[in-house]
């Protein structure tokens, strides 16, 4: 994500001291713990102009849940003034009302085509891909046409959509781990349209429903990769 | 927890293609039905989503004004606070007026009261009349799907069940349970349905159905009781437009189902038909503890159209009888941990947000499941690791420490990790962090 943020002319401030949004606990009915690492999230990011992240689940938990009660949709529509990333490692979170100027938060293939308006970062990728709406991108951002729209200018891809494109792939964080078959069964009804559409790699800007895919995909013996928007973008 | 229930049917391929596929036809007739009106129709859910709201925050006043709309048509309204209450209201009626038979058309309501037991061990027999309803009564089941109550059964089990011919055809099946059906109706003392809308400003009973046979158990006996939860009134008739139009199309993608009857109280002078005596049952059966919980009283809006069962992927996998109550599905998530104890439930769902995508009234269903999240009791084990975690995560040296574990040649496979491991393998992690390679670039 960084080398095509870079590419396009962005300078980037990787800040060392981000951890995560605090979704898991937020998710997992903990809001006070999730609060706390969402409050973190917000010193960290303070005063970047803008923070991309590479997750709409990341980003739907910064802008919708603001780490339970914390203001982070509020802190995402204030002015920005300098750029940051939040980083490929971990989850993300909220912001802390009381300190202004706080960044704006964006998915990563939205920052791209909304606010830097480009939708070819001049990639190439000799594949066939299929992408996969991550549900919280989905439902919460409505992120439907924009990673779209990137992968049909990479050059040499081609876009196989599948039937259930929206449908959950059965991560859902602790739901994988609480109801391990029940996850792995919705997997494996994910993957059975996967395949039917021939592509040999599977897309998405959740590295959390790729690492559930992809670990079922690896289970079964299958040859079909997945591989982030942001390295397929990335490619050349 | 109902795990027996789950490893079942997911063990079982043939039910699996059945509720994939059942579901799935619902789900494309909603879909087909939203794309002809795509903007009215997020417009007529927002207004049954507001309808439904303000009813709910003056529910006691919508309810007296049906209550004596109800009376002024003749009818009587019994306020029954448990599912025994109810019952033993609707045995009593059926002992003094003698009456020894009596039909009903699909009503969850009254699956949730287990009305058929107490009638039944009262020497009362009761027929249910909707087709699917009565496969399930005969086979000694519970409805699987709360509009299609038999969606879980092929054709060869229906005819054995029903016990027709070998090779009968749908048609055939469908035309043996209507001869059976046609004579308990005639014979039926009272008729009991469910209620799809209670009308406070007309008293009367909307019943939405498909087979005709909520018209007849509602007509052809001599006394009608209608059972409905007190959550179904709303304020006016003009309102129902509404909610018609968005419950045929999200249910079972038609425009309009087939028979909308309204039910206002007995026959009168002059009219051709109706019953004689007209009860109103109206259930509390625990609904007054959710409407007093502001953040989760809308999950009382639900009109029961199902579209969120159809486009949960977890019901399509585990299917309608691994819920512990009678309602299933997102919704029965929601419902069912204030009525009966269940606690693991809200966890049960990958929160995708499918159901609340369709649901026609708008009922935030993850919402409601983070809260209910919260509010459940948790092992110690699970608090502490959630308490560390939120200090790791607000300690970045100490996060950073934890990059030890992406070397390791073999993670002890325990916990959370150990059920990763039963369905799916780890990826391979990269040698180095990002962080480890942002700072090498500088
Ligand atoms: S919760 Fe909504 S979608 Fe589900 S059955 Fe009720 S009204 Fe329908």
């Amino acid at each position: 994500m960084a080398e095509v943020l870079e590419r396009a002319g962005c300078e980037i401030d990787f800040r060392p001291d981000q951890t995560c949004c605090g979704q898991p606990a937020f998710n997992s009915g903990y809001p006070e713990e999730a609060r706390r690492v969402a409050d973190h999230f917000a010193r960290v990011f303070d005063g970047a102009e803008y923070v991309v992240v590479p997750s709409g689940s990341c980003t739907s938990m910064l802008l919708h849940h603001g780490g339970a009660g914390s203001r982070a949709g509020e802190v995402a529509a204030m002015p920005p003034s300098r750029l940051s990333v939040y980083g490929a490692e971990a989850g993300n979170a909220a912001g802390s009302p009381a300190r202004p100027p706080a960044p704006r938060i964006f998915e990563f293939s939205t920052f791209l085509t909304d606010v830097l308006k480009i939708d070819d970062v001049g990639a190439s990728l000799d594949r066939v891909v299929t992408y996969h709406d991550s549900c919280h991108a989905l439902r919460e951002l409505k992120i439907k046409d924009a990673p779209r729209r990137l992968l049909s200018k990479v050059r040499g891809l081609r876009l196989a959509e599948m039937d259930a494109a929206e449908e959950c792939c059965g991560f859902g964080g602790t739901f994988s781990v609480k109801f391990p078959d029940v996850s792995g069964a919705m997997a494996r009804t994910k993957i059975e349209s996967i395949e039917r559409t021939g592509a040999d790699t599977v897309v998405s800007i959740d590295s959390s429903c790729l690492m559930q895919l992809q670990g079922v995909l690896s289970r079964a013996g299958s040859k079909i990769r997945t591989m982030h928007l942001a390295e397929v973008l990335a490619s050349r | 927890m109902k795990f027996v229930q789950i490893q079942e049917a997911l063990g079982d391929a043939r039910l699996q293609n059945a509720i994939y596929s059942a579901t799935a036809r619902m789900a494309e007739g909603r879909r087909i039905r939203v794309a002809e009106m795509p903007d009215e129709f997020q417009e007529l859910r927002q207004r049954a989503h507001d309808i439904k709201q303000h009813t709910l925050d003056h529910i006691d006043e919508y309810l007296e004004e049906l209550e004596r709309n109800v009376v002024a048509r003749g009818g009587h309204v019994i306020w029954a606070n448990t599912g025994k209450e109810a019952s033993d209201f609707i045995v009593d009626l059926a002992r003094q007026r003698g009456v020894n038979l009596i039909v009903k058309s699909k009503s969850m309501t009254s699956e949730e009261i287990h009305l058929n037991d107490a009638l039944e061990s009262n020497g009362i027999e009761t027929v249910e009349t909707d087709l699917g309803e009565y496969i399930i009564q005969l086979a000694h089941e519970k409805p699987y799907h709360i509009i299609a109550p038999a969606l879980h059964k092929t054709i060869g089990q229906v005819t054995e069940i029903l016990q027709a011919p070998a090779d009968s055809t749908a048609e055939q099946l469908t035309a043996l349970a209507r001869a059976k059906l046609r004579e308990k109706f005639l014979q039926a003392g009272i008729g009991i349905t469910g209620a799809n809308f209670l009308i406070a400003d007309s008293g009367a009973v909307v019943v939405v159905e498909n087979e005709g046979n909520a018209r007849l158990s509602s007509s052809a006996p001599r006394i009608h009781i209608a059972l409905a939860g007190f959550e179904k009134v709303i304020p006016r008739a003009q309102d129902l437009e509404v909610f018609l139009r968005v419950l045929a199309r999200s249910a079972t993608g038609q425009k309009l189902s087939v028979y909308t009857s309204f039910l206002a109280g007995p026959r009168r002078e002059g009219e051709p038909d109706g019953p004689d005596e007209f009860y109103l049952v109206l259930l509390d059966n625990g609904r007054s503890r959710v409407l007093a919980d502001r953040n989760k009283r809308h999950s009382l809006a639900c009109i029961r159209c199902g579209a969120c069962l159809n486009h949960c992927p977890v019901y399509r996998k585990i299917g309608g009888y691994s819920y512990p109550w009678v309602y299933s599905g997102p919704i029965g998530k929601i419902l069912t941990p204030h009525f009966i104890d269940a606690p693991w439930l809200p966890f049960a769902s990958s929160l995708c947000g499918a159901c609340a995508e369709v649901c026609p009234v708008k009922i935030d269903i993850p919402k409601i499941l983070l809260e209910l999240r919260e509010e459940a009791p948790k092992s110690r084990a699970e608090k502490l690791a959630m308490r560390m975690f939120a200090w790791v995560m607000t300690h970045p040296r100490i996060y950073e420490k934890f990059s030890w574990v992406r070397r390791m040649k073999k993670l002890p496979a325990a916990g959370p990790l150990k059920a990763w491991l039963e369905q799916r393998d780890l990826p391979d992690l990269p040698q180095r962090s990002f962080r480890e390679q942002w700072r090498d670039r500088r």
